[in-house]
Protein backbone atom coordinates (compact mmCIF):
# COMPACT_ATOMS: atom_id res chain seq x y z
CA UNK A 1 0.00 0.00 0.00
CA UNK A 2 1.31 3.45 -0.81
CA UNK A 3 2.42 5.17 2.36
CA UNK A 4 0.53 8.36 1.50
CA UNK A 5 -2.81 6.63 1.95
CA UNK A 6 -2.50 6.47 5.73
CA UNK A 7 -2.34 10.26 5.85
CA UNK A 8 -5.41 10.87 3.70
CA UNK A 9 -7.76 11.36 6.61
CA UNK A 10 -6.50 14.91 7.19
CA UNK A 11 -5.12 15.58 3.71
CA UNK A 12 -6.64 18.54 1.86
CA UNK A 13 -9.06 17.86 -0.96
CA UNK A 14 -7.34 18.02 -4.37
CA UNK A 15 -10.36 17.39 -6.54
CA UNK A 16 -14.06 17.68 -5.83
CA UNK A 17 -16.73 16.95 -8.41
CA UNK A 18 -20.37 17.50 -7.50
CA UNK A 19 -23.49 16.36 -9.33
CA UNK A 20 -21.81 16.25 -12.73
CA UNK A 21 -24.04 15.72 -15.74
CA UNK A 22 -23.04 15.52 -19.37
CA UNK A 23 -25.24 15.04 -22.40
CA UNK A 24 -24.25 14.76 -26.03
CA UNK A 25 -27.52 15.74 -27.69
CA UNK A 26 -30.04 13.19 -26.48
CA UNK A 27 -27.38 10.90 -25.10
CA UNK A 28 -27.14 11.33 -21.33
CA UNK A 29 -23.59 10.12 -20.62
CA UNK A 30 -23.02 11.28 -17.04
CA UNK A 31 -25.99 11.37 -14.69
CA UNK A 32 -24.94 13.17 -11.55
CA UNK A 33 -21.48 11.95 -10.62
CA UNK A 34 -19.79 12.89 -7.35
CA UNK A 35 -16.07 12.28 -6.98
CA UNK A 36 -13.49 13.36 -4.45
CA UNK A 37 -9.74 12.93 -4.28
CA UNK A 38 -7.63 14.00 -1.33
CA UNK A 39 -3.99 14.93 -1.70
CA UNK A 40 -2.03 11.71 -2.21
CA UNK A 41 -5.04 9.69 -3.37
CA UNK A 42 -4.85 7.43 -6.39
CA UNK A 43 -8.38 7.18 -7.73
CA UNK A 44 -9.01 4.53 -10.38
CA UNK A 45 -12.15 4.87 -12.47
CA UNK A 46 -13.27 1.55 -13.94
CA UNK A 47 -16.28 0.53 -15.95
CA UNK A 48 -17.37 -0.95 -19.24
CA UNK A 49 -17.05 0.88 -22.52
CA UNK A 50 -19.66 3.60 -22.82
CA UNK A 51 -19.92 3.93 -19.04
CA UNK A 52 -18.74 7.55 -19.30
CA UNK A 53 -15.42 7.16 -17.52
CA UNK A 54 -13.31 8.98 -20.13
CA UNK A 55 -15.93 11.72 -20.40
CA UNK A 56 -15.81 12.16 -16.63
CA UNK A 57 -12.02 12.54 -16.70
CA UNK A 58 -12.16 14.99 -19.61
CA UNK A 59 -14.70 17.12 -17.77
CA UNK A 60 -12.19 17.73 -14.97
CA UNK A 61 -10.10 20.10 -17.14
CA UNK A 62 -13.05 21.07 -19.33
CA UNK A 63 -11.80 19.33 -22.47
CA UNK A 64 -15.45 18.28 -22.39
CA UNK A 65 -17.91 20.90 -21.20
CA UNK A 66 -20.26 19.45 -18.58
CA UNK A 67 -23.99 20.11 -18.83
CA UNK A 68 -24.49 20.48 -15.11
CA UNK A 69 -22.46 20.35 -11.92
CA UNK A 70 -19.43 21.72 -10.10
CA UNK A 71 -15.70 21.06 -10.29
CA UNK A 72 -13.11 22.31 -7.81
CA UNK A 73 -9.34 21.87 -8.02
CA UNK A 74 -7.44 22.29 -4.73
CA UNK A 75 -10.54 23.90 -3.26
CA UNK A 76 -10.85 26.45 -6.08
CA UNK A 77 -14.12 26.17 -7.95
CA UNK A 78 -13.94 26.48 -11.76
CA UNK A 79 -16.19 29.39 -12.65
CA UNK A 80 -18.72 28.23 -15.21
CA UNK A 81 -21.34 29.93 -17.35
CA UNK A 82 -24.15 28.39 -19.31
CA UNK A 83 -23.81 28.41 -23.09
CA UNK A 84 -26.61 26.50 -24.79
CA UNK A 85 -27.02 23.12 -23.13
CA UNK A 86 -23.50 23.07 -21.69
CA UNK A 87 -21.42 24.92 -19.11
CA UNK A 88 -18.28 26.67 -20.27
CA UNK A 89 -15.47 28.36 -18.39
CA UNK A 90 -16.59 31.85 -17.43
CA UNK A 91 -13.04 32.99 -16.81
CA UNK A 92 -10.56 31.83 -19.47
CA UNK A 93 -7.56 33.02 -17.45
CA UNK A 94 -8.65 30.99 -14.44
CA UNK A 95 -9.21 27.93 -16.61
CA UNK A 96 -5.78 28.24 -18.22
CA UNK A 97 -4.16 28.68 -14.80
CA UNK A 98 -5.93 25.62 -13.36
CA UNK A 99 -5.24 23.55 -16.47
CA UNK A 100 -1.54 24.31 -16.21
CA UNK A 101 -1.53 22.49 -12.85
CA UNK A 102 -3.21 19.35 -14.23
CA UNK A 103 -0.84 16.92 -15.88
CA UNK A 104 -2.87 14.99 -18.39
CA UNK A 105 -1.73 11.78 -20.05
CA UNK A 106 -3.72 10.69 -23.10
CA UNK A 107 -4.52 7.33 -24.60
CA UNK A 108 -2.76 8.31 -27.85
CA UNK A 109 0.16 10.11 -26.15
CA UNK A 110 -0.46 13.31 -28.14
CA UNK A 111 3.15 14.40 -28.02
CA UNK A 112 3.84 17.36 -30.29
CA UNK A 113 5.41 15.74 -33.32
CA UNK A 114 7.35 18.80 -34.47
CA UNK A 115 9.27 19.03 -31.22
CA UNK A 116 12.00 16.83 -29.79
CA UNK A 117 11.29 15.08 -26.48
CA UNK A 118 13.20 17.79 -24.63
CA UNK A 119 11.17 20.51 -26.38
CA UNK A 120 7.96 18.64 -25.58
CA UNK A 121 8.92 18.73 -21.91
CA UNK A 122 10.03 22.37 -21.76
CA UNK A 123 7.19 23.79 -23.89
CA UNK A 124 4.55 24.29 -21.20
CA UNK A 125 6.96 25.29 -18.39
CA UNK A 126 8.43 27.98 -20.65
CA UNK A 127 5.37 29.15 -22.60
CA UNK A 128 2.64 28.87 -19.97
CA UNK A 129 4.37 28.79 -16.59
CA UNK A 130 7.03 31.32 -17.72
CA UNK A 131 9.93 29.36 -16.27
CA UNK A 132 13.41 30.15 -17.61
CA UNK A 133 14.85 27.93 -20.35
CA UNK A 134 17.75 26.87 -18.14
CA UNK A 135 15.50 25.76 -15.32
CA UNK A 136 12.96 24.08 -17.60
CA UNK A 137 15.73 22.22 -19.41
CA UNK A 138 17.38 20.91 -16.28
CA UNK A 139 14.01 19.72 -14.90
CA UNK A 140 13.21 18.09 -18.25
CA UNK A 141 16.54 16.27 -18.32
CA UNK A 142 15.98 14.88 -14.82
CA UNK A 143 12.50 13.69 -15.80
CA UNK A 144 13.65 12.06 -19.05
CA UNK A 145 16.33 10.28 -17.05
CA UNK A 146 13.68 9.15 -14.64
CA UNK A 147 11.46 7.57 -17.31
CA UNK A 148 14.52 6.01 -18.95
CA UNK A 149 14.67 8.25 -22.03
CA UNK A 150 17.70 10.41 -21.25
CA UNK A 151 19.43 9.30 -24.46
CA UNK A 152 16.37 10.25 -26.55
CA UNK A 153 16.21 13.91 -25.53
CA UNK A 154 16.85 15.21 -29.06
CA UNK A 155 14.75 12.59 -30.86
CA UNK A 156 11.36 13.37 -32.42
CA UNK A 157 8.39 11.36 -31.09
CA UNK A 158 7.72 9.65 -34.44
CA UNK A 159 10.95 7.71 -34.06
CA UNK A 160 9.95 6.14 -30.73
CA UNK A 161 7.87 3.12 -29.80
CA UNK A 162 4.43 3.60 -28.26
CA UNK A 163 5.73 2.71 -24.83
CA UNK A 164 8.57 5.22 -25.11
CA UNK A 165 6.17 7.90 -26.35
CA UNK A 166 3.81 7.30 -23.45
CA UNK A 167 6.67 7.44 -20.94
CA UNK A 168 7.73 10.74 -22.52
CA UNK A 169 4.14 11.97 -22.28
CA UNK A 170 4.13 11.12 -18.57
CA UNK A 171 7.40 13.05 -18.19
CA UNK A 172 5.76 15.98 -19.99
CA UNK A 173 2.94 15.87 -17.44
CA UNK A 174 5.47 15.78 -14.58
CA UNK A 175 7.38 18.74 -16.04
CA UNK A 176 4.64 21.15 -15.01
CA UNK A 177 4.91 19.98 -11.37
CA UNK A 178 1.23 19.02 -11.46
CA UNK A 179 -0.92 19.15 -8.35
CA UNK A 180 -3.11 16.47 -9.92
CA UNK A 181 -2.40 13.98 -12.68
CA UNK A 182 -5.08 12.72 -15.05
CA UNK A 183 -4.55 9.45 -16.93
CA UNK A 184 -6.98 8.67 -19.74
CA UNK A 185 -6.56 4.96 -20.50
CA UNK A 186 -2.78 5.37 -20.73
CA UNK A 187 -2.07 1.82 -21.89
CA UNK A 188 -5.04 1.14 -24.19
CA UNK A 189 -3.22 2.11 -27.40
CA UNK A 190 -0.08 0.11 -26.60
CA UNK A 191 1.06 -3.25 -27.85
CA UNK A 192 0.69 -5.79 -25.03
CA UNK A 193 4.45 -6.15 -24.54
CA UNK A 194 4.81 -2.39 -24.00
CA UNK A 195 2.10 -2.05 -21.35
CA UNK A 196 4.36 -3.15 -18.51
CA UNK A 197 6.98 -0.42 -18.88
CA UNK A 198 4.32 2.31 -18.77
CA UNK A 199 2.45 0.80 -15.81
CA UNK A 200 5.77 0.59 -13.96
CA UNK A 201 6.28 4.35 -14.33
CA UNK A 202 2.73 5.09 -13.17
CA UNK A 203 3.07 2.72 -10.20
CA UNK A 204 6.26 4.54 -9.15
CA UNK A 205 4.40 7.85 -9.23
CA UNK A 206 1.61 6.40 -7.08
CA UNK A 207 4.25 5.09 -4.71
CA UNK A 208 5.74 8.56 -4.14
CA UNK A 209 2.35 9.95 -3.15
CA UNK A 210 1.28 11.79 -6.32
CA UNK A 211 -2.38 12.65 -6.51
CA UNK A 212 -3.90 11.06 -9.54
CA UNK A 213 -7.11 10.08 -11.26
CA UNK A 214 -6.76 7.14 -13.57
CA UNK A 215 -9.16 5.73 -16.12
CA UNK A 216 -8.02 2.21 -16.87
CA UNK A 217 -8.90 -1.20 -18.20
CA UNK A 218 -6.04 -2.84 -16.30
CA UNK A 219 -7.95 -4.28 -13.35
CA UNK A 220 -4.96 -5.96 -11.74
CA UNK A 221 -3.07 -2.67 -11.95
CA UNK A 222 -5.98 -0.67 -10.49
CA UNK A 223 -6.12 -3.09 -7.64
CA UNK A 224 -2.41 -2.75 -6.89
CA UNK A 225 -1.90 1.00 -7.14
CA UNK A 226 -5.26 2.62 -6.42
CA UNK A 227 -6.21 3.84 -2.98
CA UNK A 228 -9.79 4.27 -4.11
CA UNK A 229 -11.72 2.64 -6.93
CA UNK A 230 -14.84 4.03 -8.56
CA UNK A 231 -17.03 1.76 -10.66
CA UNK A 232 -19.00 3.73 -13.20
CA UNK A 233 -21.99 2.18 -14.90
CA UNK A 234 -24.22 3.97 -17.41
CA UNK A 235 -23.17 7.38 -16.13
CA UNK A 236 -23.62 6.82 -12.40
CA UNK A 237 -21.23 5.72 -9.67
CA UNK A 238 -22.53 2.22 -9.06
CA UNK A 239 -20.07 1.39 -6.31
CA UNK A 240 -16.87 2.83 -4.83
CA UNK A 241 -14.38 2.07 -2.09
CA UNK A 242 -10.95 0.63 -1.40
CA UNK A 243 -9.78 -1.80 -4.09
CA UNK A 244 -9.77 -4.85 -1.84
CA UNK A 245 -13.41 -4.32 -0.93
CA UNK A 246 -14.52 -3.65 -4.51
CA UNK A 247 -12.69 -6.48 -6.17
CA UNK A 248 -13.13 -9.15 -3.46
CA UNK A 249 -16.56 -8.26 -2.12
CA UNK A 250 -18.50 -6.44 -4.83
CA UNK A 251 -21.96 -5.61 -3.52
CA UNK A 252 -23.75 -4.58 -6.70
CA UNK A 253 -24.80 -7.17 -9.25
CA UNK A 254 -23.37 -5.11 -12.11
CA UNK A 255 -19.92 -4.85 -10.56
CA UNK A 256 -19.93 -8.61 -9.91
CA UNK A 257 -20.82 -9.14 -13.53
CA UNK A 258 -18.19 -6.63 -14.73
CA UNK A 259 -15.41 -8.21 -12.68
CA UNK A 260 -16.30 -11.69 -13.89
CA UNK A 261 -16.21 -10.59 -17.55
CA UNK A 262 -12.85 -8.80 -17.40
CA UNK A 263 -11.14 -11.65 -15.56
CA UNK B 1 27.36 11.20 -52.01
CA UNK B 2 27.33 8.57 -49.33
CA UNK B 3 25.35 5.97 -51.28
CA UNK B 4 28.00 5.78 -54.00
CA UNK B 5 29.33 2.46 -52.76
CA UNK B 6 26.60 0.38 -54.37
CA UNK B 7 26.43 2.25 -57.69
CA UNK B 8 29.42 4.27 -58.95
CA UNK B 9 28.45 7.87 -59.67
CA UNK B 10 29.94 7.58 -63.18
CA UNK B 11 27.67 4.79 -64.31
CA UNK B 12 27.44 4.08 -68.03
CA UNK B 13 24.14 5.88 -68.53
CA UNK B 14 25.52 8.96 -66.81
CA UNK B 15 28.61 9.01 -69.00
CA UNK B 16 26.40 8.82 -72.08
CA UNK B 17 24.22 11.66 -70.83
CA UNK B 18 27.25 13.84 -70.06
CA UNK B 19 28.70 13.27 -73.53
CA UNK B 20 25.38 14.18 -75.14
CA UNK B 21 25.11 17.32 -72.97
CA UNK B 22 28.64 18.46 -73.85
CA UNK B 23 27.95 17.86 -77.54
CA UNK B 24 24.73 19.88 -77.31
CA UNK B 25 26.39 22.80 -75.55
CA UNK B 26 29.27 22.76 -78.05
CA UNK B 27 26.84 22.72 -80.97
CA UNK B 28 24.77 25.54 -79.49
CA UNK B 29 27.78 27.76 -78.75
CA UNK B 30 29.61 27.16 -82.03
CA UNK B 31 26.76 27.05 -84.52
CA UNK B 32 24.38 29.62 -83.10
CA UNK B 33 24.73 33.38 -82.85
CA UNK B 34 25.62 34.81 -79.43
CA UNK B 35 27.45 38.00 -80.31
CA UNK B 36 24.46 40.05 -79.02
CA UNK B 37 24.79 38.69 -75.52
CA UNK B 38 27.42 41.11 -74.08
CA UNK B 39 25.29 44.13 -75.04
CA UNK B 40 22.33 42.83 -73.00
CA UNK B 41 24.00 41.57 -69.82
CA UNK B 42 22.91 44.63 -67.81
CA UNK B 43 19.32 44.36 -69.00
CA UNK B 44 19.28 40.64 -68.32
CA UNK B 45 20.55 41.22 -64.78
CA UNK B 46 17.86 43.83 -64.19
CA UNK B 47 15.15 41.56 -65.57
CA UNK B 48 16.35 38.66 -63.48
CA UNK B 49 16.32 40.83 -60.37
CA UNK B 50 12.76 41.98 -61.14
CA UNK B 51 11.57 38.40 -61.63
CA UNK B 52 13.20 37.33 -58.38
CA UNK B 53 11.77 40.06 -56.19
CA UNK B 54 8.31 39.72 -57.75
CA UNK B 55 8.50 36.00 -56.94
CA UNK B 56 9.88 36.48 -53.43
CA UNK B 57 7.46 39.24 -52.39
CA UNK B 58 4.39 37.58 -53.90
CA UNK B 59 5.26 34.27 -52.21
CA UNK B 60 5.92 36.00 -48.89
CA UNK B 61 2.78 38.18 -48.80
CA UNK B 62 0.72 35.48 -50.48
CA UNK B 63 1.64 33.01 -47.76
CA UNK B 64 0.85 35.55 -45.03
CA UNK B 65 -2.62 35.86 -46.57
CA UNK B 66 -2.95 32.11 -47.06
CA UNK B 67 -2.64 31.38 -43.33
CA UNK B 68 -5.85 33.20 -42.28
CA UNK B 69 -7.59 32.10 -45.50
CA UNK B 70 -6.84 28.46 -44.67
CA UNK B 71 -7.50 28.85 -40.95
CA UNK B 72 -10.94 30.45 -41.07
CA UNK B 73 -12.13 27.68 -43.37
CA UNK B 74 -11.35 25.20 -40.58
CA UNK B 75 -12.36 27.23 -37.51
CA UNK B 76 -15.13 29.43 -38.87
CA UNK B 77 -16.94 31.71 -38.20
CA UNK B 78 -19.24 30.87 -41.08
CA UNK B 79 -19.28 34.26 -42.90
CA UNK B 80 -15.48 34.54 -42.91
CA UNK B 81 -15.10 30.94 -43.99
CA UNK B 82 -17.57 31.48 -46.85
CA UNK B 83 -15.69 34.62 -47.86
CA UNK B 84 -12.36 32.75 -47.92
CA UNK B 85 -13.86 29.88 -49.89
CA UNK B 86 -15.38 32.33 -52.37
CA UNK B 87 -12.05 34.12 -52.80
CA UNK B 88 -10.20 30.85 -53.44
CA UNK B 89 -12.85 29.64 -55.87
CA UNK B 90 -12.87 32.84 -57.94
CA UNK B 91 -9.09 33.24 -58.09
CA UNK B 92 -8.41 29.57 -58.77
CA UNK B 93 -11.23 29.39 -61.28
CA UNK B 94 -10.10 32.22 -63.56
CA UNK B 95 -6.92 32.68 -65.64
CA UNK B 96 -4.13 34.62 -64.00
CA UNK B 97 -3.69 36.66 -67.17
CA UNK B 98 -7.31 37.79 -66.95
CA UNK B 99 -6.90 38.82 -63.30
CA UNK B 100 -3.76 40.73 -64.18
CA UNK B 101 -5.48 42.65 -66.95
CA UNK B 102 -8.63 43.29 -64.91
CA UNK B 103 -6.58 44.82 -62.11
CA UNK B 104 -4.17 46.74 -64.33
CA UNK B 105 -6.53 48.02 -67.01
CA UNK B 106 -9.58 48.07 -64.71
CA UNK B 107 -8.35 49.53 -61.42
CA UNK B 108 -5.52 51.25 -63.23
CA UNK B 109 -7.98 53.26 -65.28
CA UNK B 110 -10.39 53.97 -62.42
CA UNK B 111 -7.75 55.29 -60.02
CA UNK B 112 -6.64 58.31 -62.09
CA UNK B 113 -10.22 59.56 -62.21
CA UNK B 114 -10.44 59.71 -58.41
CA UNK B 115 -8.84 62.96 -57.18
CA UNK B 116 -8.28 61.61 -53.63
CA UNK B 117 -6.08 58.87 -55.03
CA UNK B 118 -4.29 61.12 -57.49
CA UNK B 119 -3.40 63.48 -54.63
CA UNK B 120 -2.40 60.73 -52.17
CA UNK B 121 1.15 59.63 -51.38
CA UNK B 122 0.36 56.31 -53.11
CA UNK B 123 -0.09 57.85 -56.52
CA UNK B 124 3.58 57.74 -57.57
CA UNK B 125 3.34 53.97 -57.10
CA UNK B 126 -0.17 53.41 -58.42
CA UNK B 127 0.70 55.02 -61.74
CA UNK B 128 3.34 52.37 -62.30
CA UNK B 129 2.65 48.85 -63.46
CA UNK B 130 4.56 46.75 -60.93
CA UNK B 131 2.18 47.25 -57.97
CA UNK B 132 -0.60 45.68 -60.04
CA UNK B 133 1.69 42.82 -61.04
CA UNK B 134 2.72 42.20 -57.44
CA UNK B 135 -0.87 42.44 -56.18
CA UNK B 136 -2.18 39.98 -58.76
CA UNK B 137 0.62 37.47 -58.17
CA UNK B 138 0.16 37.79 -54.40
CA UNK B 139 -3.60 37.21 -54.56
CA UNK B 140 -3.11 34.24 -56.84
CA UNK B 141 -0.52 32.63 -54.57
CA UNK B 142 -2.72 33.35 -51.54
CA UNK B 143 -5.67 31.56 -53.12
CA UNK B 144 -3.76 28.42 -54.09
CA UNK B 145 -1.84 28.31 -50.81
CA UNK B 146 -4.97 29.12 -48.81
CA UNK B 147 -6.48 25.91 -50.14
CA UNK B 148 -3.33 23.97 -49.25
CA UNK B 149 -3.16 25.50 -45.78
CA UNK B 150 -6.81 24.64 -45.19
CA UNK B 151 -5.98 20.99 -45.78
CA UNK B 152 -2.81 21.26 -43.71
CA UNK B 153 -4.59 22.88 -40.75
CA UNK B 154 -7.39 20.33 -40.72
CA UNK B 155 -4.88 17.49 -41.07
CA UNK B 156 -3.02 18.24 -37.83
CA UNK B 157 -4.02 15.50 -35.36
CA UNK B 158 -6.71 16.81 -33.01
CA UNK B 159 -5.02 15.15 -30.05
CA UNK B 160 -1.95 17.38 -30.31
CA UNK B 161 -4.11 20.51 -30.23
CA UNK B 162 -6.10 19.06 -27.36
CA UNK B 163 -2.92 18.38 -25.41
CA UNK B 164 -1.85 22.00 -25.91
CA UNK B 165 -5.21 23.21 -24.60
CA UNK B 166 -5.23 20.71 -21.74
CA UNK B 167 -1.95 22.17 -20.47
CA UNK B 168 -3.32 25.70 -20.30
CA UNK B 169 -2.26 27.25 -23.61
CA UNK B 170 -4.41 30.12 -24.83
CA UNK B 171 -6.00 29.71 -28.29
CA UNK B 172 -3.37 32.08 -29.70
CA UNK B 173 -0.54 30.03 -28.15
CA UNK B 174 -2.03 26.81 -29.52
CA UNK B 175 -1.99 28.35 -32.99
CA UNK B 176 1.46 29.87 -32.74
CA UNK B 177 3.27 27.02 -30.99
CA UNK B 178 1.54 23.89 -32.30
CA UNK B 179 -1.11 24.31 -34.97
CA UNK B 180 0.68 26.62 -37.42
CA UNK B 181 4.13 24.98 -37.26
CA UNK B 182 2.59 21.53 -37.63
CA UNK B 183 0.44 22.66 -40.56
CA UNK B 184 3.42 24.37 -42.18
CA UNK B 185 5.48 21.18 -41.97
CA UNK B 186 2.67 19.23 -43.57
CA UNK B 187 2.29 21.79 -46.36
CA UNK B 188 5.99 22.20 -47.11
CA UNK B 189 6.38 19.50 -49.79
CA UNK B 190 3.42 20.92 -51.74
CA UNK B 191 4.62 24.47 -51.14
CA UNK B 192 7.91 23.80 -52.94
CA UNK B 193 6.09 22.79 -56.10
CA UNK B 194 3.75 25.77 -55.81
CA UNK B 195 6.66 28.22 -55.64
CA UNK B 196 8.08 26.77 -58.86
CA UNK B 197 4.64 27.15 -60.48
CA UNK B 198 4.58 30.73 -59.25
CA UNK B 199 7.98 31.36 -60.85
CA UNK B 200 6.63 30.11 -64.14
CA UNK B 201 3.58 32.38 -63.80
CA UNK B 202 5.69 35.54 -63.48
CA UNK B 203 6.31 36.08 -67.27
CA UNK B 204 2.67 37.19 -67.56
CA UNK B 205 3.62 40.51 -65.95
CA UNK B 206 5.46 41.40 -69.16
CA UNK B 207 2.01 41.84 -70.73
CA UNK B 208 1.43 44.88 -68.50
CA UNK B 209 4.82 46.46 -69.24
CA UNK B 210 6.73 45.09 -66.25
CA UNK B 211 10.06 44.15 -67.79
CA UNK B 212 11.00 40.93 -66.02
CA UNK B 213 13.48 38.42 -67.38
CA UNK B 214 10.96 37.27 -69.98
CA UNK B 215 10.30 40.88 -71.00
CA UNK B 216 14.02 41.47 -71.51
CA UNK B 217 14.30 38.49 -73.82
CA UNK B 218 11.25 39.59 -75.79
CA UNK B 219 13.10 42.82 -76.43
CA UNK B 220 16.24 40.93 -77.44
CA UNK B 221 14.17 39.02 -80.00
CA UNK B 222 12.70 42.21 -81.43
CA UNK B 223 16.09 43.92 -81.61
CA UNK B 224 18.09 41.05 -83.07
CA UNK B 225 15.45 39.20 -85.13
CA UNK B 226 16.74 36.00 -83.50
CA UNK B 227 14.29 33.39 -82.21
CA UNK B 228 16.00 30.31 -80.85
CA UNK B 229 19.07 31.76 -79.17
CA UNK B 230 17.28 34.13 -76.74
CA UNK B 231 14.51 31.64 -76.03
CA UNK B 232 16.94 28.79 -75.34
CA UNK B 233 18.94 30.96 -72.95
CA UNK B 234 15.71 32.10 -71.27
CA UNK B 235 14.60 28.51 -70.86
CA UNK B 236 17.96 27.66 -69.32
CA UNK B 237 17.64 30.55 -66.85
CA UNK B 238 14.14 29.42 -65.72
CA UNK B 239 15.39 25.84 -65.48
CA UNK B 240 18.26 26.87 -63.21
CA UNK B 241 15.97 28.99 -61.02
CA UNK B 242 13.45 26.17 -60.69
CA UNK B 243 16.27 23.74 -59.89
CA UNK B 244 17.63 26.02 -57.17
CA UNK B 245 14.16 26.44 -55.64
CA UNK B 246 13.67 22.68 -55.65
CA UNK B 247 17.01 22.19 -53.91
CA UNK B 248 16.17 24.80 -51.25
CA UNK B 249 12.82 23.16 -50.48
CA UNK B 250 14.31 19.69 -50.49
CA UNK B 251 16.85 20.89 -47.94
CA UNK B 252 14.07 22.35 -45.75
CA UNK B 253 12.04 19.16 -46.04
CA UNK B 254 14.97 16.99 -45.04
CA UNK B 255 15.26 18.89 -41.79
CA UNK B 256 11.72 17.94 -40.81
CA UNK B 257 11.12 15.22 -38.25
CA UNK B 258 8.89 13.04 -40.39
CA UNK B 259 9.27 9.37 -40.76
Amino acid sequence: MPSAVSATAEAPIALAIKELHKSFGNLHVLKGVDLQAKRGDVVAIIGGSGSGKSTLLRCINLLENPSEGEIAIDGEKIRLKRVGSDLQAADKKQLQRLRSRLGMVFQNFNLWQHMTLLQNLTEIPMQVLKISRAEATSTAEILLERVGLADKRDVYPAFLSGGQQQRAAIARALAIQPSLMLFDEPTSALDPELVGEVLKVIADLAEEGRTMVLVTHEMQFAREVASHVVFLHQGVVEEEGPPAQLFDNPRSERLKQFISTVR
Amino acid sequence: MSHSTAKPWLATHRIVMIVIAIALVAYVTLNMRWEWLPRYTDLIAQGLWRTLWLLALSVFFGFLLAVPIGLVQVTGPRPLSALALGFCTVIRGTPLLLQLWLLYYGLGSIFPSIPEIRDSFLWPYLRQAWPYALLTLTLSFAAYEGEIMRGAFSGVPKGELEAARAYGMSPWQVLRRVWLPRAFHRALPTLGGEVVLQLKATPLVATITVIDIYGVFSRVRQDTFLTYEPLLLLALIYLILAGLLTLVFRHLENRLPVR
